[in-house]
Order: structure tokens, then sequence, then C-alpha cells
């Protein structure tokens, strides 16, 4: 078997296994954690919890004008490459014929040319990001192995994406089946790591927002 | 067929009234299916003249033919001016008029009295099975012929995919035990033109390079020659603009299908397979299979009967039946996974609930009375 079949096969099958298995893990076991109950008296009613759950989500999505000069370059860093990262992953056609073999629909893409484009941009604020990491004191204070090697694994299905496009240093099909693997990786990695944040980061804005409201705060 | 061995191509050429200019242009065109330089046309079209018509041997082993019909349907150079002008075709049991004990008669005195300057041709897989006897000739397998044959040769050719790298015979469950040339020969330059068949022109470009040089072509890492194995039918392919446009045909009676956007989604195997179809072509030129509306099944790389379906798109997982993963097969392994997640993830729970329980517990051994 070859690098590509591997890739596209038994490693992309043990990948998504570990994937589910994991995400479940970690989504049930979180949601059946122990609530401590608040036995202060609500200032408000409980569809105000509510409300002020999905209004967190919001606010706390977007910088504070107070602290808009200090936060601001950062989270637009962030967002241009989430972005980035979004269009790349599900505009391409071969990621859409991907996750149509996995979902069972499909949905139109962005030419090659604008992708390519996309993903060199992408690929330039990953290094701005993980400059800024390492120059910024505190961040670099804050930063773990989950951070970096977050960062490395993501990056690494980017440059060898963008590799295989460009049929740059080997053939076309060692650098699909490379690119696919570092993809499998990824996937094996994400439930453990940072990047399990995609599930994790609007339940907890939310629940922080429903726990203010219940207080008679406004997030 | 095993006269004239001696005989200089030139001299063959003037006897069949063909003129210095004429061999040139033939050269020249030769050369330029090749991907070689301008002026090696002429050169080629000298060394040839200057030189003995070589002796090929073409073995026929376990495939269906096809690469043989391919080769007599080469329009540069033309199969009968290549047997009759370029080469001394000693034996071929498809083509040569002999048969039975004369035809094995000529192929042993072309070996012996050739010995070390033959090339050899061989298409087909060659069968170990059953002590070999899944392919013989003469009351011999085609592994003992094989052999004997490659002793004295200069070279070997492998013509097709079967015979360069096992091909059909050789997919799984490969029920003769069948191998490639390169896996039973191991001393002996070998080059492999592969493809199901391959293109007609690249089988005769490539005997004409070997024949007019006397070297072996640059080789990639499959041994194929890199004139006509070097670039990628995906890189050379006129639908090619349609991929970087995006624009795909989604089933082969859709309006991009009909537009003739690319098959990348019908399963094209064009950016995995290295061979001269976009270029060449087939049939003088005419077309290949992605211009008929077929995405290339990618017929001149290794394993390629076993590598998944022939419509699943290269990026698609490839684990379930017949290569192809559906959507219910990918479900459920999703669903068993986060089944077993789940179960997990209530377990840690409960552990985590307990751990709590227990610190919140007052502890029995704790004095009482102190104060």
């Amino acid at each position: 078997m070859d690098i590509l079949g591997l890739a596209r096969g038994p490693a992309l099958k043990v990948a998504l296994a570990v994937f589910c298995v994991g995400v479940a893990w970690r989504i049930v076991g979180f949601a059946l954690l122990r609530i401590r109950f608040d036995l202060s008296k609500p200032r408000t009613s409980v569809m105000r919890y509510v409300s002020g759950g999905l209004l967190a989500i919001g606010t706390r999505s977007w910088p504070h004008r107070q602290f808009i000069g200090r936060t601001g370059p950062g989270e637009a860093l962030g967002y241009s490459y989430h972005l980035g990262l979004f269009a790349v992953v599900l505009l391409f056609t071969p990621h859409i014929v991907f996750l149509g073999s996995l979902f069972g629909f499909t949905w139109p893409g962005l030419p090659s040319s604008i992708i390519t484009v996309l993903s060199v941009l992408t690929l330039t604020l990953f290094l701005a990001v993980l400059f800024r990491r390492v120059t910024n004191r505190v961040m670099r204070m804050l930063s773990n192995f989950d951070d970096y090697f977050s960062w490395f694994i993501t990056m690494l299905v980017l440059v060898t994406g963008l590799a295989a496009t460009a049929h740059l240093g080997a053939p076309y099909e060692t650098l699909l089946g490379v690119h696919i693997l570092s993809f499998d990786v990824l996937l094996i990695w994400f439930p453990f790591g940072k990047l399990m944040h995609a599930f994790y980061i609007f339940p907890s804005r939310a629940i922080n927002g429903a726990v203010l409201a219940r207080k008679g705060a406004v997030s | 067929m095993t006269r004239g061995n001696t005989e200089l191509v030139g001299e063959i050429l003037l006897r069949h009234g063909i003129s210095r200019r004429s061999f040139i242009k033939y050269c020249t065109a030769a050369a330029s299916a090749m991907a070689l330089p301008p002026g090696m046309g002429a050169v080629m079209a000298e060394q040839l003249r200057q030189a003995p018509r070589p002796s090929v041997v073409y073995l026929s082993f376990q495939e269906c033919t096809g690469c043989l019909e391919s080769l007599t349907r080469s329009f540069a150079p033309t199969i009968e001016s290549l047997i009759f002008d370029v080469i001394s075709l000693d034996y071929d049991d498809t083509l040569m008029a002999a048969a039975g004990e004369a035809a094995e008669a000529a192929r042993t005195k072309a070996m012996h009295d050739n010995f070390g300057k033959y090339v050899l041709v061989v298409d087909g897989s060659v069968p170990t099975g059953a002590g070999g006897g899944y392919c013989t000739a003469g009351g011999r397998s085609s592994v003992d012929i094989l052999r004997e044959a490659a002793k004295g040769a200069a070279a070997i050719v492998c013509v097709g995919t079967c015979s360069a790298f096992g091909g059909i015979p050789f997919a799984d469950p490969n029920p003769t035990d069948a191998w490639p040339v390169s896996a039973i020969v191991g001393d002996k330059p070998i080059i492999n033109v592969s493809g199901c068949p391959p293109i007609p022109e690249v089988i005769t470009g490539t005997l004409l390079q070997f024949v007019t040089t006397g070297k072996i072509p640059d080789l990639d890492e499959h041994r194929r020659p890199k004139s006509f194995f070097g670039t990628s039918i995906h890189d050379r392919c006129y639908r090619r603009p349609f991929y970087d446009q995006g624009k795909f045909a989604k089933s082969f009676d859709d309006e991009g299908a009909r537009n003739g956007w690319c098959l990348f989604e019908l399963g094209c195997k064009g950016p995995t397979t290295y061979n001269s179809c976009a270029t060449i072509k087939w049939n003088g030129g005419t077309s290949f299979p992605i211009e008929s509306g077929h995405p290339c099944l990618g017929c001149a790389e290794p394993n390629f009967w076993d590598k998944g379906s022939f419509y699943s798109p290269l990026s698609a997982p490839a684990w379930g039946k017949a290569g192809q993963s559906t959507p219910l097969e990918i479900l459920e392994i999703a669903g068993a996974a986060a089944a077993a997640g789940a179960v997990l993830g209530v377990a840690s729970a409960g552990v985590s609930r307990l751990r709590q329980h227990r610190s919140e517990r007052p502890s029995g051994d704790e004095p009482m009375g102190e104060q």
C-alpha cells in the first residue's frame, strides 16, 4: 500500500474513529459534571438567563470598546486566520469532495487560484500568530506544548496542502498522501488538545453569560 | 524474420526507395514524440543509417494482447517501418507467420546469433503459481522462457502495466501468483513502458530511442522513460483550466460534463498518473480518454487496479467496499466511535462526581468534642 492509500484508507479510518471517541468523551464528560448549585436568590427570570447566555456569545466574540486599542490587533489576527482556514477547508473542491463523502452532500467551491492566494495569506497570518505568541512575554508564559503543537499540526496540514497543489518537492500522490496523513494526525490530536475549543468556545461563553445573567449582570 | 540482422538500416532504406530526407523527417517526428531536442532527429537518422538492425525478441505472457494491438496502431513510427526498417523483429508469436516448432526455432536462433545484443520485449505478467503452469508456450512455462531469454538480452523493455508492474493478473487476490518481470529478472537493465495498454508511440519511441542511442534512457523511480512519463496527465490536461476555476462535472450527463469541465469529482486519476496521454494522445493524436469524457483510470501506475474505485475522487476516503467509502459506512464508524466515547464520558463524569462527593463528605475519623 502506498502512502496515499494508507492516508485515505486505514489511517483516516483510525483517525476518524479516535476523533469521534475523543470528542464524544470530552463533551459528554463535560456535560455530566456536577454543577455547583447557586443558593443565592436569582436576580432575574429564566428567560433572561437564556438571553444573557446567547448575548454573551456575541459580546464576548467582539473586542470591548474600552480595550480595543490593546486587544483589537490580536483579535483581528485571530479572526483573519480563522476565516482563511474556513475558506480553505470548506471551499476548496477536493475538500468539498472529501467532506461530501462524509456527509453525503456537497456545495459550490471557489476557484483553485483564489484558494491558493487565501492559503498563502492564511499561512502568513499563522506565522504572525506564532511570532506574536513568542515575542509577547505574557503570552509566552501562558503557552505550553498544547498551544505550540496545535499550531504546528494545523500549519503542517496547510503547508502540505499548498505543496501538493503546487507539486513542490515530490510527486503529487506523495504530497497528497502526506497532506492527508497530517490531517489524520490533526484529527487524532483534536479532542485532546486546545483544538477542542471549536466545540467548547460557544457553549462556554453561553454558560458564563447565563451565570452572570442570573446574578443580574449583563455580559 | 531473422533475415538481414547484419544489413545496415541505411542499406535497407535505400533498397526500399526511402530518401535520406524522408528518413530525417521520420526521425524528427519520432524525436519530437519523445520530447527530445530538435537537433536529435538528424542525429538519430544518421546513427540509425549506420547501424545494423538490432534483433528484437517479443514475448507475450499472461496478457490480453491489448499492448500488441496498441503497438500495431503506432503512427510515428508506424509498426511496418519499425519492424521492416529499424529493428529485426525475430520473434513475436502473434505477428509472425511461423508457428509451433518453426517459431520456437526462430526464437532460439535469434537469441543464439545475437547473444548479449538483442532487445527483449515482454508483455504480460509472469504467473508462477501451479509450477508456472498457468501460462505455457511450447510446453514450457513463461517463467522458464523469460529466464532463458533474459540471459542474452542487452535490455528488457516491459510493454504494458502487466509486465511492468503485474497489472490486472497481479491484482488482489492474484490467483495465478503473477509477478512483474522485474521480480523475476534482477540482473538486466529494464525499461518499463506502462499503460493498459501503453500509447503506441511511447512503445515505438522507447524502442527507437534505445536502438538509436544504445543507452537506457533517463528513467523515473518506476523505471519508466522520463521523456514519456515525466509529467502527470493532470498537468498537461486540456481540462486543467476548469480544475483551476473550480468547474467540475458532477455526473456523466450533467451540464458540467457537456461543457467539458474537469472530471476530478468523477474519480479522475490524472493528478497521480504519469503518462503522455494528454500530449501524444491516441490514434495518431486524435484524442485520449479524458477528451472522450471519461476520467483517467491511472492505468500506467503500479497497482492501479487495487487503488479503490475508478469513480471515487482522489481526495475521498477509501476504505469501504470496492475502495469507496459510502456515507453510511462512515456513519457506522463515527456512530460506533461516538457511542464508545459517550460511554467513556459518562464513566469519567461518574468518577469525577464520586471524587467530589468523597471530598465533601465529613470524615468519620475526625475527633469529636475537641473544643
